[in-house]
């Protein structure tokens, strides 16, 4: 973003960059720079709130106001303190002769349709794998979790976008099931640390990790601190 | 997993520095076009997703506003984007300060750029520049550049 606001003023643009982590920010030093103690991927702060949404704004545009580079810190944090996890109630086994993490994912799908219906799909599959491969997908990374291969596992894709469709999957029919907005990250844990599917991301990924594959093409299937 | 685990991780990421910090002043801002440029690597539907080290951009036009998230990076909340696209790209926002007079206008193309990028110079001297000429074209005076 920095580099963006640096380039766009020597074009003639004025700019207010908007900074999540505040170290980046700083060493970065857009002309006009403001540090909102926010969650990444959400650098206006909450979702469905126009007000404080216009509050984060108005702090920013005060910015072009100054007559020289200016840097600012917003007067309000948002903290995630890693505990929060969406309460979604997962659905009952269907099918007992499939995979848990299979019946799981087939079982979401009215949830996700719903979701796309109200929100349209913004993070929800379609970047690498389309709805109807998601099964599949995760079909795939449960053959690389129990050994093998990943290129013989038949991942239609990039593991890592693949691992993005699922979870977007996930995190999409989540909404449909949630009855007020999460806060930051609570998707986030509860596909990682509370769905079948989630699990199957994580051995895949472990077990890509531990046949010695380049660390590039598993490590991006999570969130880097996992 | 905490949020300030993921912010810790960037904190080795190599920096570009300018020696010198450009600086414009804008026209007053309630006659400004403003547009927002995000790094989060948003693009619609139909058009090119992003690449793993794409240090290209894409337009995000005005309407119809059926953003979806390119991103390929997974350290980031999603859900915030998915129930409310102004939580990154705040253009209804815009809209309604244009309605109360606190901005001239907003623009009707904006830009996204891909903000997992570990080499930044493509950015600075190609993709940059020829975003920014993007936007003088239409007439934008102020950007609000906002990140994931």
């Amino acid at each position: 973003m920095s580099t963006l606001a640096h380039v766009f003023e020597a074009e003639g643009i004025a700019t207010v960059a908007l900074g999540s982590i505040k170290n980046q920010i700083e060493s970065t030093a857009p002309p006009r720079g403001l540090w909102c103690d926010f969650p990444l991927g959400r650098p206006l702060g909450v979702p469905l709130d126009p007000e404080f949404q216009h509050r984060v704004l108005s702090a920013a545009l005060e910015l072009l106001a100054s007559s020289e580079p200016v840097f600012a810190e917003y007067d309000v944090s948002i903290v995630d303190d890693g505990t929060e996890v969406m309460a979604c109630p997962l659905p009952p086994r269907h099918d007992p002769d499939a995979h848990p993490a299979i019946d799981e994912a087939n079982g979401l799908r009215p949830a996700y349709e719903r979701a796309i219906a109200k929100y349209g799909n913004r993070v929800g599959a379609g970047r690498t794998v389309e709805v109807d491969g998601i099964t599949a997908a995760i079909g795939a990374f449960i053959r690389i979790a129990d050994g093998v291969p990943w290129k013989e596992a038949g991942v239609p894709g990039i593991p890592a976008r693949v691992s993005q469709d699922i979870r977007g999957y996930y995190e999409t029919a989540a909404l449909a099931l949630s009855d007020h907005a999460p806060s930051a990250w609570a998707g986030a844990r509860w596909f990682l640390d509370h769905t079948e599917a989630g699990n199957v991301v994580m051995s895949a990924r472990q077990a890509m990790a531990d046949a010695g594959e380049k660390q590039p093409v598993w490590f991006y299937m999570a969130p880097g601190d996992r | 997993m905490a949020d300030s685990d993921v912010k810790a991780m960037t904190a080795g990421l190599d920096r570009i520095e300018f020696e010198e910090t450009a600086f414009t002043t804008p026209v007053p801002l309630n006659e400004a076009k403003v547009a927002i440029v995000t790094s989060a690597s948003l693009h619609h539907p139909d058009d090119e997703d992003f690449a793993p080290a794409d240090t290209g951009y894409r337009v995000l036009k005005a309407q119809p506003r059926d953003y979806v998230m390119g991103h390929w990076s997974p350290n980031f909340d999603l859900t915030g984007f998915a129930l409310d696209i102004n939580t990154v790209f705040p253009i209804d926002r815009l809209d309604e300060l244009v309605a109360n007079g606190t901005i001239g206008s907003v623009a009707d193309e904006h830009l996204a750029y891909a903000g997992n990028q570990f080499d930044l110079s493509a950015v600075r001297l190609d993709s940059g520049p020829a975003g920014a000429k993007f936007l003088k074209e239409q007439g934008v005076d102020v950007v609000i550049l906002t990140p994931v």
